[in-house]
């Protein structure tokens, strides 16, 4: 079963990549780009097929690596 | 005193730390990361470099080697713990210490010497140490020192705060602030302040030939305060 997981920067920490994104998008003309955030996809192909336990699985995955969440949150799609 | 210095693929200044620790007279061992455990050792160094790529998140993956567990037992049981720039990375991503190194604030990769002050002797790195200000060398493109208020306060008052960007008297300030690190905060300390955590390379500034010898102080002064 393929879960899907997004980690994201939390609201308030800096993100310059996600500014400098912004500032190039508003040097090509798309002038109501208002802030941009940089964030991270997974795709993780786990061996269980009960979705509920997978989801739990890659939950404990996003606690223990894929996020570190001084300054990161994550969701599961 | 007997050293050891954990190697990572992609560690780069590991061989750099082992010709300084060596230099000084300690008798430094190189150690795979791979390795379940330790030689004995006094001090354990995980060194500078891009481990892993730098991939997921700087020293995320080095966390989580095999040797790992033996270096947070050693830090927990009192052992001394120095982590430069990839290893102090290295040592956030373990939970050792606190917050996280976040890319410089401008984008850009630093490579350049800077001054940094000690804000704390009470602790077997920089006690008695002659100076308060160290010329020292960075090289990095995650160097943005983050913590959350609470750990910042934390850190502020058990005096964990080891060393800050500053400018050659001493001054600390945004001009004297190279990457955005929350209150210029080049390295940190845990709590027992057995592990340390810094940015600058002191085995990079050990021989006049070099551009300096002030990290030659910072090494001198771990063994001073060992015997």
């Amino acid at each position: 079963m393929k879960i899907k997981v997004i980690v994201t920067l939390k609201n308030g920490v800096l993100d310059p990549q996600g500014k400098a994104i912004q500032q190039t998008l508003n040097g090509m003309n798309f002038g109501n780009v208002e802030d941009v955030r940089q964030g991270k996809y997974f795709e993780i192909e786990v061996k269980e097929k009960d979705e509920k336990k997978a989801k739990s699985l890659v939950d404990d995955m996003c606690k223990k690596l894929l996020a570190n969440l001084v300054i990161e949150d994550y969701k599961i799609v | 005193m007997r050293s050891s210095v954990i190697i990572f693929p992609g560690s780069n200044c590991d061989r750099d730390m082992d010709v300084a620790l060596k230099k000084f007279g300690f008798k430094n061992q190189m150690v795979w990361h791979n390795d379940q455990y330790i030689p004995k050792s006094d001090l354990i160094v995980l060194p500078g470099g891009f481990s892993y790529g730098d991939y997921l998140r700087c020293g995320s993956i080095a966390s989580k080697s095999k040797i790992i567990k033996s270096v947070i037992d050693f830090a927990n049981s009192g052992g001394l713990v120095l982590g430069i720039c990839n290893g102090f990375q290295i040592l956030t991503e373990t939970g050792l210490l606190n917050g996280i190194l976040q890319q410089n604030k401008f984008l850009n990769f630093i490579c350049s010497n800077v001054y940094v002050k000690v804000k704390d002797k009470q602790n077997k790195y920089f006690k008695d140490l002659k100076k308060d200000v160290l010329e020292l060398h960075i090289a990095h493109n995650e160097g943005n020192y983050f913590c959350s208020d609470d750990e910042l306060k934390s850190l502020e008052d058990n005096n964990q705060i080891a060393v800050t960007y500053c400018g050659v008297d001493g001054t600390e300030n945004e001009k004297t602030n190279p990457n955005g690190a929350i209150k210029n905060i080049a390295g940190i300390f845990n709590k027992n302040k057995n592990v340390l955590g810094m940015m600058p390379h002191p085995e990079r500034m050990i021989d006049k030939y070099l551009s300096g010898e002030d990290g030659s102080l910072f090494f001198k002064n771990i063994l001073d305060n060992f015997k």
